[in-house]
């Protein structure tokens, strides 16, 4: 049977920021599938220029709401590289433990709040509290624990306070590391319940081959810094950020698209699992295995289960760190540092994939040029072309406009877009 | 639901975002200890972020986000129309927030620098009260939840809301903090509103007037302590323009 639909999703729900899908079906026949992100755009490269170096992380963390502890440590990264600041180690510490409370609430609000109810067939999380309340409090729980983790390591959840130049203004006291301890220690059951409930779900079976790209440091799994790595063997290192990316426009959107050496690559949960994955902790592999999941999986909806395995990963990893800090006498928590004309890249594992601030200073230590790119950036050429390929398996399949509409939808939150992050 | 034997209407809520990094909605999913008792509170008929659902019958409007282009004016108005109260969500909604500072430049120049010639549309940044009446105002950047919660209870049991007059010094000195400034830094606590528990001084970090002016604020006085201190005004420039809270101080003194 020949078809005929058009598919016009404006402000597409339950992800961050502003987006519309555009299908067209004439004839059976799939004219146009687009990913359109039409978010107002806030010019933060332009904003920053004239900046006290101290001050920009600050701003710069404004970017986004839910990755803000990302783009504050991206640029302060960027930052301490340009101007020669080495932090020290017990601030790299705290840095890193930050980073997991940022992406284990990332990832809870994703996995539960956002792409849950593609799959239980509700509009939000609210009928599941009443379907299947024990899973969104396991969902609440880990949320919970992420947003505790920022807010001992960085003295709040959202828009970090002591993240500074140079290192942390301030450290987590030993009641409250305890205390973290003990809150890691009650809630890995609710991550096992989590789990469970994941693996009784039915992800759709679709597969576009393309480039994922992540940080790769070689002994841990990717956090803050690191080569910069392609699942095609590009390897290169952070300050030739712009190799990686590509950036280009098109018409139809605010937010710009990227590619390496293919028509489009990807970043985020997979593209790190795809290229780290004999890093990660044994529980997280095994969880791996049990979803089926195996590097290099070319699957975007698996994008879901690579961010649920993180968490396990990260569980294991923060309680490591807040062992060794309890055992930190915490009083080498930030370095002096002197103004100085520079120009470098910081590159970060944000909860959505890869993230580059590049900053340049003059001697002041005022920012003269800076230049940001974001993971969905990065996933914005892939998103637009897997819509292409996905309505095209399904009207193969003969499955219908309701149908195909929402296998986009599930496809493009899968991603888990960070769309005024993207524009900036 | 029922408190203390009565029964208490649920408020529908709606909660809008213009431009801006959607922290402040967020804020809304967070403090998930009292998120069951936060939610049974509130009927959610319109919010983006987290439900597909979507009404257009709202009693209270949250509005997150400074105004940057002309179809945000219109939806912002829209809004406008069906809520009964509307409420500026945070320092973008209330003062117009970062996204202010690129109201120094010209617009037709950051849109070449960033766009590279590429025609996007986008205009001052502008706080929404200057488009529209707003009913209250609750600033932050992000906005605290436990104010949200004390606010939103208010208006559910009808009980008077309002906002701390003080300047954030009072909780700063009440949490047994350091002054900043006995540390050698610029800091707006001292003519910035309270609400947020003093959270950035008690990281060892300057506030940045995330909530605007404080009421009856001296601000000459805070001038001169800045000059007694011997610190920047540069950088007290820098700090007071952050996110355009203090316009007027600013606006009266060039």
């Amino acid at each position: 049977m020949k078809v005929d639909f058009d598919i016009d999703l404006h402000h597409l729900t339950r992800v961050e920021g502003h987006g519309n899908i555009h299908i067209r079906v004439k004839e059976g026949r799939l004219s146009e599938a687009t990913w359109a992100v039409v978010e107002t755009p806030r010019f933060f490269e332009s904003i920053v220029k004239g900046m006290s170096a101290e001050r920009v992380p600050f701003l710069t963390s404004r970017i986004c709401g839910i990755c803000s502890i990302s783009h504050t440590l991206t640029s302060i990264r960027a930052l301490e590289r340009a101007m020669e600041i080495e932090p020290p180690e017990t601030a790299r510490m705290i840095r890193l433990l930050a980073m997991h409370g940022e992406t284990l609430q990332s990832h809870a609000l994703h996995l539960f709040f956002l792409a849950a109810p593609d799959f239980l067939d509700t509009p939000s999380v609210l009928p599941i509290m009443q379907s299947h309340p024990e899973i969104v409090k396991a969902g609440l729980l880990l949320k919970e624990l992420g947003n505790e983790i920022s807010t001992v390591t960085t003295g709040r959840c959202t828009h970090p306070v002591s993240l500074v130049l140079g290192g942390v203004s301030k450290a987590p006291s030993k009641s409250q590391l305890l205390g973290l301890k003990q809150m890691i220690a009650d809630r890995r059951t609710a991550l096992f319940r989590a789990t469970d409930f994941f693996g009784t779900l039915i992800l759709p079976d679709f597969v576009r081959e393309t480039e994922f790209i992540s940080l790769r440091n070689g002994t841990t799994y990717p956090s803050i810094g690191g080569d910069l790595v392609s699942t095609d063997g590009v390897v290169r290192d952070e300050n030739s950020y712009l190799e990686m990316t590509n950036e280009y426009l098109v018409e139809f959107s605010t937010s710009k698209f990227t590619k390496l050496s293919r028509q489009s690559s990807a970043a985020g949960a997979l593209a790190r699992f795809n290229n780290n994955y004999d890093l990660l902790h044994p529980r997280a592999k095994s969880v791996a295995s049990n979803f089926d999941l195996k590097p290099v999986c070319h699957n975007p909806f698996m994008n879901n289960i690579a961010q649920l395995v993180e968490c396990h990963h990260i569980i294991e990893d923060a309680s490591q760190l807040v062992e060794k800090l309890l055992e930190n006498d915490m009083k080498e928590i930030r370095s002096e540092w002197n103004p100085k004309a520079g120009a470098a890249t910081g590159a970060v594992e944000a909860p959505r994939g890869i993230l580059y601030h590049h900053m340049e200073t003059d001697e002041k230590g005022k920012v003269v040029k800076a230049d940001c790119i974001i993971p969905t950036t990065q996933n914005n050429a892939n998103i637009h072309f897997d819509l292409h390929a996905l309505a095209e398996q399904a009207l193969k399949e003969g499955k219908s406009e309701k149908e195909t509409e929402k296998l986009c939808v599930t496809l493009v939150r899968a991603y888990d877009p960070c769309i005024s992050c993207s524009v900036h | 639901m029922m408190h203390l034997g009565f029964s208490i209407a649920k408020v529908k809520v709606g909660s809008f975002d213009f431009t801006c990094c959607e922290g402040c909605q967020l804020q809304l999913a967070n403090k998930e200890s009292t998120l069951p008792e936060f939610l049974a509170l509130v009927d959610i008929r319109n919010f983006r972020e987290i439900s597909s659902e979507k009404h257009d019958d709202y009693d209270i409007a949250l509005v997150e986000g400074s105004i940057t282009r002309s179809d945000e004016i219109e939806r912002l108005k829209s809004i406008r129309e069906r809520a009964k109260v509307l409420v500026a969500f945070g320092a973008c909604a209330c003062f117009g927030g970062v996204n202010s500072l690129k109201n120094r430049l010209p617009q037709e120049e950051i849109v070449q620098e960033v766009y590279d010639g590429k025609k996007i549309e986008t205009m001052p940044s502008t706080r929404i009260g200057d488009i529209v009446t707003v009913d209250y105002h609750i600033p932050g950047c992000p906005v605290s939840k436990a104010e949200v919660e004390r606010i939103l209870v208010g208006m559910v049991t009808r009980s008077p809301v309002s906002l701390p007059k003080y300047p954030v010094c009072v909780e700063c000195k009440q949490r047994l903090n350091t002054c900043l400034f006995d540390l050698g830094e610029v800091c707006l606590g001292p003519v910035t509103r309270a609400g947020c528990d003093a959270v950035c001084p008690t990281g060892k970090t300057a506030c940045l007037g995330c909530r605007g002016p404080a009421e009856d604020i001296n601000f000459p006085s805070f001038k001169q302590l800045v000059k007694d201190k011997q610190l920047s005004e540069e950088e007290m420039r820098e700090k007071l323009e952050f996110y355009n809270g203090f316009r007027e101080y600013l606006d009266h003194e060039s």
